[in-house]
């Protein structure tokens, strides 16, 4: 079976490749990567003016299978990254039960290799049930499939739990992802602390919260010399955090969501339940500290904390509304927004979507290097499309830009040289 | 001018134009309130359902009352202890009551932006009367009323809130209606009730109560909650008292003649020493009485004010 992929503008950056090339597919793996390449008896797609990169990959998904699947599962959620061009997913493991023993794994992992749409990559919790007093049994996890251990959304209290946490999964050379959050500062805010929370009249959350897990965290990791991966960084001062960390030689990476980069507190006027997440969207400032990061490197990768909700968990007072928005299939866009804002280079924001997130997760994916899988997403960095709500492949809705209009999308996505996805 | 707003949700969306009609339409309705007889036909035929998701006997009296004064019928509904318990969400109750075709809903509710919420989904009138710690609008405008009505004018006049700023809705409508009408807002509180970003909404911040109160035209207390003790914002109610409450002599820094107002219900020996509580610079039962005159204002506005069909 050969696939050509003809005349589009390959943008590589582990290989540092940016050049118009055909990329020749045979049995899902790259062949070659040269320009004009014979075709002989492969299928041809024309990818002239499209952008031809390795499949995009989303280090931070909530998919909800098992158990609350009234909210996304493994068909959907694939479907969703598919759609967004995103050929490999990490998956978190707050479902019911929680991913925390190898007979969820192998089911998370056998049903998105059955029926679905993409690759998933469960990330294991850190305790047991992610209730903060037992380590889950890393090796084994890590044997069966896990690509790191978090406890995203509960995130561990106790001190000397994450120390030997960080230790345990050191020995396994997994990572450990934070979401790094002081709860008892959080102390039930609903959005960021600021004038916006002041004049909306809903509890905040400071920047503090954050600032202070992730310098915990952070320090923690220096302690032990082992890999910490911050979720979400959305504050100025964790930026910073990580930055001056990744001085010091400190094992630690991060990532950041594009509605952090994106969109500031101002989104909650109206009570918007859609602006709802955690950490909560921050202040202008936050924001382009969040932009600095992804300029300077210190941000890692570019992740969406997919987390979709049931209508009717959104559509209730802001204060009660769950957190989190989906993600999927607006990354892409809004990633590209940042090259056509300057803030990065098309290859640097490719990078943070490609072989960045692979290398911290430890896939053999993001690279379109002769031998490789060919997961690959066809974009057209051009075409404008609004998002609709009846055209999202995911279950839920909760996105704060339906009706909005974005530009450039993928147009047809790859899984080891399969066709996914196509938009027509 | 005319004006006829869909819904009341906040001070902020309203100019200092309609702020001030609003205060003209309840000095007329004022009188109405002082007949033997006070009961007009103006809202004859017109259904008000206050719906309280919080108990407030005062504000939800005072709505009921004004609707009937204006002849609607008028149906309260205390929602906290009944449906909410029962799973039903705010959308399942206000579709319910909106099925019983009311013409304009009052509603009290605990969240922030409950209101708004409602007004989205709702054919008919919503007037906040409290939501959450975000607006109190039908608060401020009996505050302005009642100012103008012992200072003749707002414009230029020193007010002074002391007390949990953070907490309070009060004080939201209140900056945003006084600064609309042109005084100076001081608001002061200990550090932990006073939120970030107040003066943007415009007003000045005070650490203590004496800076604040010193000049000024109207000192504004607002009630403490007790168990605010418990979140650690305060270390007891006594401390509190004894640094952020009212007494005489405190009151002497303000200007001779100042006013002395509280929403009510008033802790006695807590923000209000019982001297100033009874003494003769406060307004407190002033600003009961022109509550009734300004919700008939804002119900009567509502409906639709001039063009209602006098009947
Ligand atoms: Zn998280």
């Amino acid at each position: 079976m050969k696939i050509l992929v003809k005349s589009g503008r390959v943008v590589d950056p582990k290989n540092a490749i940016d050049e118009k090339l055909d990329v020749l597919i045979v049995d899902g793996k790259i062949a070659e990567v040269a320009s004009n390449i014979d075709a002989g008896d492969a299928e041809i797609i024309n990818a002239a003016g499209l952008l031809v990169t390795p499949g995009l990959i989303d280090m931070h998904v909530h998919l909800r299978d098992p158990g609350l699947e009234y909210k996304e599962d493994i068909i959907t959620g694939t479907k969703a990254a598919a759609a967004g061009g995103v050929t490999s997913v990490a998956c978190m493991p707050n479902t019911k039960p929680v991913i925390d023993n190898l007979a969820v794994v192998r089911y998370v992992i056998a049903k998105a290799r059955e029926q679905g749409s993409a690759n998933v990559f469960p990330i294991a919790s850190v305790t047991q049930g992610m209730k903060g007093d037992l380590l889950s049994e890393m090796g084994e996890l890590k044997e069966g499939g896990c690509v790191g251990f978090s406890d995203d959304g509960l995130p561990v209290k106790d001190g000397e739990m994450m120390r030997r946490a960080l230790e345990y999964a050191n020995t396994f050379d997994a990572p450990i992802f934070s979401h790094a959050e002081d709860l008892s500062l959080v102390a039930g805010g609903a959005m960021n602390e600021g004038p916006v929370s002041t004049e909306l009249g809903l509890k905040g959350i400071p920047w503090v919260a954050e600032d202070a897990a992730t310098a915990r965290d952070i320090m923690l990791a220096e302690f032990t010399a082992a890999r910490l991966h911050v979720c979400h960084v959305s504050t100025r001062g964790s930026v910073e955090l990580v930055r001056q960390a990744k001085a010091r030689g400190v094992r630690v990476t991060c990532e950041a969501t594009p509605h952090h980069f994106t969109l500031t507190d101002e989104a909650v006027r109206g009570y918007d339940t859609n602006a709802k997440m955690n950490p909560p969207l921050r202040s202008q400032q936050d924001v382009d500290a969040v932009r600095e990061g992804l300029k300077d490197g210190t941000i890692d990768a570019i992740a969406t904390d997919h987390a979709p909700h049931h209508h009717d968990e959104k559509n209730v007072e802001f204060a009660i509304a769950l957190n989190g928005i989906i993600g999927l299939e607006t990354l892409l866009p809004l990633t590209l927004k940042l090259v056509g804002e300057k803030v990065l280079t098309l290859s640097q924001a490719v990078a943070l979507m490609t072989c960045n997130p692979a290398a911290i997760l430890g896939i053999d994916r993001g690279s379109l290097a002769v031998g490789c899988v060919a997961d690959m997403t066809l974009i057209n960095p051009n075409r404008e499309w609004t998002v609709e709500a009846s055209e999202l492949q995911s279950k839920s809705k909760n996105s704060p830009w339906i009706g909005t209009t974005m530009k450039g999308c993928a147009v047809r996505t790859l899984l080891a040289g399969k066709t996914v996805f196509e938009r027509s | 001018m005319s004006f006829n707003p869909k819904h009341v949700l906040g001070i902020k969306e309203l100019s200092q134009e309609e702020i001030t009609f609003i205060l003209d339409t309840a000095g007329s309705f004022k009188e109405i309130n002082t007949r033997d007889i006070k009961k007009v036909p103006t809202l004859r035929g017109k259904t008000i359902v206050n719906l309280f998701f919080e108990a407030s006997t005062r504000t939800r009296t005072s709505f009921e009352i004004a609707g009937k004064r204006l002849s609607a019928d008028t149906v309260n509904i205390s929602a906290s202890s009944s449906s909410v318990v029962k799973g039903e969400t705010l959308e399942d109750t206000a579709q319910n009551i909106e099925a019983m075709h009311p013409d304009i809903i009052v509603m009290r509710h605990s969240a922030s932006g409950a209101c708004h919420y409602l007004a989205e989904r709702l054919r008919c009138s919503v007037v906040n009367a409290g939501d959450g710690t975000h607006e109190h609008p039908s608060q401020a405008l009996l505050d302005a009323f009642t100012i103008r009505q012992h200072k003749g004018e707002i414009n230029g006049l020193t007010v002074a809130i002391i007390g949990d700023i953070t907490h309070s809705r009060v004080v939201r409508s209140n900056i945003y209606c006084l600064s609309k009408l042109g005084a100076n807002v001081r608001v002061a509180g200990p550090g932990t009730m006073l939120p970030p970003g107040l003066e943007k909404m415009g007003c000045t911040i005070f650490k203590n109560i004496e800076d604040a109160i010193s000049g000024a035209d109207c000192v504004m207390m607002l009630r403490i909650q007790r168990e605010r003790q418990g979140a650690s914002l305060i270390p007891s109610v006594r401390e509190y008292a004894r640094f952020f409450g009212l007494n005489e002599q405190k009151l002497k820094l303000a200007k001779e003649d100042a006013i002395v107002m509280h929403p009510g219900p008033i802790n006695r020996g807590v923000e209000l020493a019982s001297a100033v509580a009874d003494g003769a610079q406060n307004v407190i039962l002033d600003q009961v009485e022109n509550g009734v005159a300004v919700r008939m204002a804002l119900l009567y506005l509502v409906a639709g004010g001039d063009k209602l069909q006098q009947n």
